[in-house]
């Protein structure tokens, strides 16, 4: 057992500060077990969000000394023995209270997005079949708890607040999943560079280095999705090719 | 107790609670591309010593030629350490050509459009040089509205156009690497031939992992299963593409590396060990 110092953000949208707190910690502890020490001996109103503590939900995202993680996967043996923890909420999203943040934005873009279109053609008498390697791809994004670490780190949406021109990694990647879907026939191309801001990635690949799921958001879904624009928007012989061949997309 | 109060929402350029040493990687990006720069503005302005075949200037198949001058379009004969005639696609450099045009000015553009459009220099500079943003979690250097790849980066977009370059390019070198292992129409083996067979492998490995590629070959495909060659070669570029930063790293240290190896033989400041008779 071992008392070490932590300082957490507790306040409101508006204001708030880093309030430090002297908490014993156990071998075995993650960040959130600490928090929630702290909760029950010395601070009961102080709020947090929470729910599986398995690293499934995605509830407990937060910032661990300046870093965007889940407080429940985070384990104290992590950090140096004398090294002051300090946790805030995600900062790109409004601040409830302490740690909880209203991330319903994300919730919006979500429903912005096509759903799912399968083509009934490829329907037989024993329903829809894939092969393995036709949704192997797709497979990775399905992985994602929602937690927005993704969102949160996105400087696209945290530095330059461009809420209004990119829905942000976390949706490109449920975009390219029905994109490279094998069933799906809806076209999202247009709106994928429109609406939903492809180009504002530049790329740096930051969504990726604090995904919890380790899904390759940039490489796997972003890159492919900017790819799949260019060839409708930026290649001048994919044009020329269509134009020939009469083909839309 | 020391509490402070903090503005948590807002942006600042650099602010962050991160403790880690989260500049290394800018720094070093900085580094790397800064004094790659520097060393290959000074050779491709060097205009010698870019080909070496042991002093023969041999009329026959063979010798090294630095992959900052390959291919070559023009060459001034009577250079130290230039090529012989015969290895210039068009000959005798023009004369109306001002003097401090050298035979890589012709062919610099194709691998820095490469370079500069890649996703993963993409990243690099972005965050190294343009600070957007510098480390993750780490404050963005403020812009008025931004953009993204959508204003002036929109070139950004034809990456492709300079890997059908990069690739005949990569064949060029390959076949400069072929020729490293002649000198005067003979076959041997120097340290050279293999610094220069090295050259090629690892940019393959750099190009072939390429983000455009990677959707050309097969990427762009919803059915996989439609095509086995497809899934296989885009499987294969997978692999290549999981490593693209290291690729471009080594590919392009080598590159350099391959310039300084030929320009200190043809120098005459080190020796090269070969299995030739001279
Ligand atoms: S790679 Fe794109 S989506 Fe991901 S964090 Fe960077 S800018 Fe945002
Ligand atoms: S993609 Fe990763 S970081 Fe983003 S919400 Fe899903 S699990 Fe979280
Ligand atoms: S509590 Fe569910 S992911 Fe942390
Ligand atoms: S993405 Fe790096 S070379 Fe194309």
């Amino acid at each position: 057992m071992a008392l070490r110092t932590f300082k957490v953000y507790r306040g409101n949208d508006k204001a708030g500060e880093l309030k430090e707190y002297q908490v014993n910690v156990e071998e075995g502890m993650v960040v959130l077990d600490v928090l929630h020490r702290i909760q029950a001996d010395q601070e009961n109103d102080m709020a947090i969000r929470w729910n599986c503590k398995a690293g499934k939900c995605g509830s407990c995202s937060c910032e661990i000394n300046g870093k965007p993680k889940l407080s429940c996967m985070t384990r104290m043996n992590s950090y140096g023995p004398d090294e002051v923890i300090t946790v805030t909420p995600i900062k790109t999203f409004p601040v409830i209270k302490d740690l909880v943040t209203d991330v319903s934005w994300n919730y919006a873009q979500n429903k912005r997005i096509k759903p799912f279109q399968p083509d009934p053609k490829k329907k037989d008498e024993r329903g829809y079949y894939m092969m393995q390697e036709d949704v192997e791809r797709t497979q990775e994004f399905r992985k994602c708890i929602e937690c927005f670490l993704c969102q949160n780190v996105c400087h696209v949406l945290r530095d330059h607040d461009r809420k209004d021109a990119f829905v942000g990694p976390r949706f490109m990647i449920r975009l390219a999943s029905l994109e490279m879907h094998p069933l799906d026939i809806a076209d999202r191309i247009p709106e994928v560079r429109k609406d939903y801001g492809s180009g504002y990635c530049n790329i740096t690949r930051c969504c990726t280095d604090v995904c919890p799921e380790h899904i390759q958001i940039t490489d796997n879904a972003i890159i492919p999705l900017k790819e799949r624009v260019v060839d409708r928007y930026y290649d001048p012989i994919a044009w020329v090719a269509r134009k020939i061949t009469g083909d839309k997309k | 107790m020391a509490n402070s109060s903090i503005n948590i929402r807002q942006s600042n350029y650099l602010g962050t609670l991160r403790a880690d040493n989260w500049w290394l990687y800018p720094a070093f990006v900085v580094f790397g591309f800064t004094s790659f720069v520097i060393y290959a503005t000074w050779a491709a302005f060097q205009g010698d010593n870019y080909y070496f075949d042991g002093g023969l200037m041999s009329e026959h198949f063979g010798g090294y030629l630095s992959p900052m001058y390959s291919p070559l379009v023009w060459v001034k004969s009577g250079v130290h350490g230039g090529a012989p005639l015969h290895h210039a696609w068009l000959g005798e450099m023009p004369a109306w050509m001002p003097a401090f045009v050298t035979p890589a000015f012709f062919i610099v553009g194709f691998p820095l459009a490469f370079r500069f459009t890649c996703y993963y220099y993409r990243k690099a500079y972005y965050r190294a040089f343009a600070g957007a943003p510098p480390a993750c979690a780490v404050g963005a250097v403020p812009q008025k509205e931004y953009k993204g790849e959508t204003g002036l980066l929109i070139f950004q977009n034809l990456h492709r156009y300079a890997l059908y370059f990069a690739i005949l390019v990569l064949f060029i070198l390959a076949y400069d690497a072929f020729m490293s292992f002649f000198r005067d129409g003979q076959l041997g083996v120097g340290v050279g031939s293999i610094v220069l067979l090295v050259n090629p492998i690892l940019l393959g490995a750099y190009t072939f992992g390429c983000h455009s590629f990677r959707h050309l070959v097969g990427g762009k495909m919803d059915c996989m299963s439609c095509s086995k060659g497809r899934l296989f070669a885009w499987k294969n570029v997978t692999k290549l593409n999981m490593n693209h930063e290291l690729w471009a790293w080594c590919s392009l240290v080598w590159v350099g590396f391959t310039d300084v190896y030929i320009r200190l033989t043809a120098m005459g400041v080190i020796h090269d060990f070969h299995t030739w008779a001279n």
